[in-house]
């Protein structure tokens, strides 16, 4: 029996070997793989929020977002905190434990968290110096007055404002509103979050998508600038003549183009100057230029300024439009050529942007940019710098141009066709007195019953533009039904201009 | 080897080591509220004073009623159950963790109990059939409408009066009693009893046959798979080292594999647990919750690594139950492979001190008990560590001294009070103090 008992020892050690061998496995050979399995996301959170994450500022040290000890009693070590409120939701994005990460905190995780390659020296001095390891810091090129002024302007509207540096491409303001304020989506318990994504999700304002660049909408007239860009680049300038008639009836059919209102431009006379029917921004005479200049010029004018092809309903084609950008940015729209075959009346429309145009406020803020600028279109930039923890620069973005989309020529003259439109226009309620406005208005039908979405794009000084504002607000704002984009847009555009060059 | 039993016990050892183990407790209770909280728990003089008494007090009774008895099974039972308390603390809300603190106090008590009550083990060899029948009583008592009841799927539980307890946690140890009663008397029946071929002959399977049935039963009536495992392990472990065949050990195994298959066909319970441990990590079932328990078990180890996140700085409460069946892992993800294994080698320890206990026997029953009580130990020790380090198919028994679990906390001082006895020979208080 002694023989057998010593037997059994040494099986029960056998045994207790193959099981150290197994959690030396796990534990250490196979670690890495099993950590690192997706359905670890929990632990990986933690791992992720034991480490400071980097702020996000602008130039002059405002925080948008910073990562705070978490209070006691969390699962977590630190909890992101949003000082501004849904002022700065749509820059920031959220970052969430549960829903992931959006727009910047999205875009420059990989800084934030300071595992990118240009922060490894930083990481790894604080390694060698003891310290925790933390984020880097991101700077934006948001001027946080102009912020302010766009929440303030546009009060309780529905709507949009997106203001760019058209020589840099920096973003100066973009907000839009119904917002929402990325606290409730990243900081508290799991239920709270669970419960605000829940009412975000249902909200009919979809408070999560900013209107100014990841929702699209008719320009309307705003988009005549593309329309005006074709005429130009092809030979028509702004005196070339065009027919005035009151109403314009559409090729193949009966059904007839009004103007606004139904007026007849130009006081009904005759002919009309495209730098008149830009003024008054007349459907009739650009409905004519877009039958005139014929679909692939539109087309490719459309294109040239960033809006991707479709064939609608369905089928988006975005070749070379696509730009950089640390945003999710929303291209806007033209429909291709061979949408309109056959279809000349649809192409009438789409010159007046309607039918199947789509834009947004970052869109036409380019637009205004390219003009602005020359005819080059900028690339949009939102994140100047990043600097480690310890204020060192780790990384630079420079301004890039996107292409050309017009000429010099093209530019000058539609810079002068935009001044008019604000000094003896549509859009006079842009104007201010010692600075020179150039812009555009657009009122664009918002479907039956609804009123329509009123637009003003801008840039300012005209001769030495350094600044460029798109604004749409929603629904006609307080308006309704009467609003236009002259009125109700306008004025926040130029209280927008007014507080940036002032 | 025989040479340091044959040294005369040292009081002194014991209680060094004894003294280890509070301190080792101690300290981990201090280092939970430090990684949860950042400051030692208040209550920690307490605590200290209430698991070092306790310890002392027990060590005491040792010494009174058991002079000559091991002295590192206490505190290596000690250390264990003061590790898995203060991981417990970590794990669970404060008041059902003081409840577990109160089980480990029970757990002493009766350990204290059985070393009074049992004064000479050789008296437990008297009652062979009585035992025998009150541990089969015990075993399938939760099978009994109106007394037992199911938690999790396993009917385990019964409730006598305000009592509710896991009859099958004490019906083992007497179950082991039996086996080791009855099988030391009919010793030379089996070692002669085999046949052609060397297999035992038909009547002399018997035994063999009706614990198979009984493990069977188990399995199929109180859907424990765990226990039912156990239960034939230690008898075939108990049958071979009392008969000395190979033979019952080959006839034991190929049963052992009979039934796991019937088992396995005939219980969806099974077919489930099989398919957990293969498919644990795969995407389509990771979130599945019989799946995600063994992956989170995996998580949490691999997290740990090597040396741990510190106690209370880790996250094993991701793990679904992680204070019953998985506290290994979370001992594995706070102190890492290091802790871990050090864990599993005062299990080593106590196994090897048990086995030791037996040899130092020269009575077949002594012997045969010891190395049933150690047996049993040592697999459930391995059944729930290779199940939660995915070496098995899991299979839900408590981690003995460590895991969450009153009936098995009480159960195992119960078992190590035995094993201390068996290793300190009869209690004669009459006669005490004269060598």
């Amino acid at each position: 029996m002694e023989r057998r008992i010593r037997r059994l020892g040494i099986a029960l050690v056998l045994l207790f070997a193959v099981l150290f061998g197994q959690l030396a496995y796990v534990q250490v050979f196979a670690a890495d793989d099993i950590k690192n399995h997706p359905a670890n996301f929990s632990r990986q959170l933690i791992a992720e929020y034991n480490v400071q994450r980097g702020k996000i500022l602008t130039a002059d040290g405002l925080v948008l977002a910073e990562s705070v000890p978490a209070p006691e009693g969390s699962r977590y070590r630190f909890e992101r905190r949003y000082p501004q409120g849904d002022l700065y939701g749509y820059i920031t994005g959220f970052y969430s434990r549960i829903y992931g990460r959006s727009a910047l905190e999205r875009s420059m995780n990989s800084y934030l968290s300071g595992d990118a390659s240009e922060l490894a020296l930083s990481t790894f001095s604080d390694l060698f110096l003891g310290r925790q390891k933390r984020g880097g810091n991101i700077f934006v090129t948001i001027e946080p007055n102009l912020q302010e002024v766009a929440r303030t302007a546009l009060g309780a509207n529905k709507g949009a404002v997106v203001a760019m540096d058209p020589r840099t491409g920096d973003i100066l303001a973009l907000y839009s509103t119904p917002g929402f304020d990325p606290s409730q989506l990243s900081s508290g318990s799991d239920p709270e979050i669970r419960r605000a994504w829940k009412r975000l999700n249902a909200d009919p304002d979809k408070p999560l998508l900013a209107l100014s660049h990841q929702e699209l909408f008719l320009p309307g007239s705003s988009f005549k600038i593309v329309t005006a860009s074709a005429a130009l680049e092809n030979g028509f300038g702004p005196e070339s003549q065009w027919p005035n008639p009151h109403r314009l009836t559409l090729p193949l059919t009966n059904e007839q183009l009004q103007n606004f209102g139904d007026d007849h431009c130009n006081g009904g006379s005759s002919q009309i100057t495209l730098i008149e029917a830009f003024e008054e921004s007349c459907n009739v005479t650009f409905a004519e230029v877009g039958l005139r200049l014929g679909a692939e010029q539109l087309a490719a004018q459309a294109r040239a300024y960033g809006l991707c092809g479709t064939l609608p309903p369905e089928r988006t084609t975005c070749d070379g439009q696509l730009i950089n950008f640390e945003l999710p940015f929303q291209n806007g729209r033209f429909p291709e050529p061979s949408y309109f075959e056959q279809n000349d009346p649809l192409l009438a429309f789409s010159a007046i942007g309607l039918d199947n145009d789509l834009v947004n406020p970052l869109q036409m803020v380019l637009m205004a940019s390219a003009v602005a600028n020359g005819g080059m279109m900028p690339q949009p930039r939102i994140v100047s710098e990043v600097r480690d923890s310890q204020g060192r620069v780790a990384r630079e973005f420079a301004a890039r141009t996107v292409r050309r989309a017009i000429s010099g020529s093209t530019a000058a003259k539609l810079t002068q066709m935009m001044i008019a439109v604000v000094n003896n226009g549509s859009g006079y309620r842009a104007s201010i007195p010692g600075i020179q406005v150039a812009g555009k208005t657009g009122t664009a039908t918002n479907g039956e019953g609804r009123a329509p979405n009123a637009w003003f794009t801008a840039f300012a000084p005209a001769q030495d533009p350094q600044i460029a504002v798109s604004v749409i607000v929603l629904d006609g704002g307080n308006l309704g039904s009467e609003a236009t984009g002259g009125q109700v847009a306008a004025p926040i555009v130029r209280a927008v201009i007014e507080a940036y060059l002032r | 080897m025989s040479a340091i039993a044959a040294r005369p016990v040292r009081p002194r050892t014991g209680l060094l080591l004894l003294l280890v183990a509070v301190v080792t407790s101690i300290t981990a209770y201090a280092m939970v509220g430090l990684g949860l909280r950042g400051r030692v728990p208040r209550d920690i003089v307490v605590y200290g004073l209430t698991i070092g008494g306790a310890y002392l007090l027990a060590w005491g009774a040792v010494r009174w009623t058991a002079p000559r008895a091991d002295p590192v099974l206490l505190p290596i039972a000690g250390m264990l159950g003061g590790l898995g308390l203060a991981m417990i603390y970590r794990l669970l809300p404060g008041d059902v963790a003081d409840a577990q603190a109160i089980w480990l106090l029970i757990g002493l008590v009766a350990f204290v109990l059985t070393l009074l009550l049992v004064r000479d083990d050789r008296q437990l060899d008297a009652y062979t059939y009585t035992i025998g029948l009150l541990g089969l009583i015990l075993l399938l008592l939760p099978v009994v409408p109106g007394v037992g009841f199911e938690v999790n799927g396993a009917r385990l539980w019964a409730h006598v009066g305000p009592l509710t307890f896991q009859p099958a946690e004490f019906g083992k140890i007497l179950i082991v009693i039996f086996l080791a009663s009855y099988l030391s008397a009919k010793r030379e029946l089996l070692e002669a009893g085999v046949g052609r071929l060397g297999l035992p002959r038909a009547k002399d399977l018997g035994p063999l046959l009706l614990a198979w049935g009984a493990s069977l039963a188990v399995l199929f009536l109180e859907r424990d798979l765990g226990a039912s495992m156990l239960f034939f392990g230690v008898f075939v472990v108990m049958l071979w080292v009392a008969s000395g065949r190979a033979a019952y050990l080959v006839t034991g195994g190929v049963l052992f594999a009979a039934g796991g298959l019937i088992g396995y066909l005939a219980l969806p319970h099974v077919q489930h647990r099989v398919a957990y441990w293969l498919h644990a990590l795969e995407p389509a079932t990771v979130h599945e919750v019989g799946y995600g328990q063994l992956a989170q078990s995996w998580f949490a180890l691999a997290s740990g690594g090597l040396v741990g996140t510190g106690l209370g700085r880790g996250s094993p409460d991701l793990i679904p139950y992680p204070a019953s069946d998985f506290i290994l892992s979370a001992f594995g993800e706070e102190l890492g492979m290091l802790g871990t294994a050090a864990i599993l080698l005062l299990f080593v320890g106590l196994i090897g001190r048990g086995l030791r206990i037996a040899l130092d026997r020269e009575d077949a029953f002594g012997r045969l008990l010891a190395t049933g009580l150690t047996t049993t130990i040592a697999l459930q020790t391995f059944t729930i560590a290779a199940g939660v380090t995915r070496l098995i198919p899991l299979t839900g028994v408590p981690l003995p001294l460590v895991s969450y679990g009153g009936s098995s906390r009480v159960a195992t001082f119960v078992m190590i009070g035995l094993l201390v006895r068996i290793s300190a020979g009869p209690w004669q208080p009459a006669r005490r103090s004269t060598g």
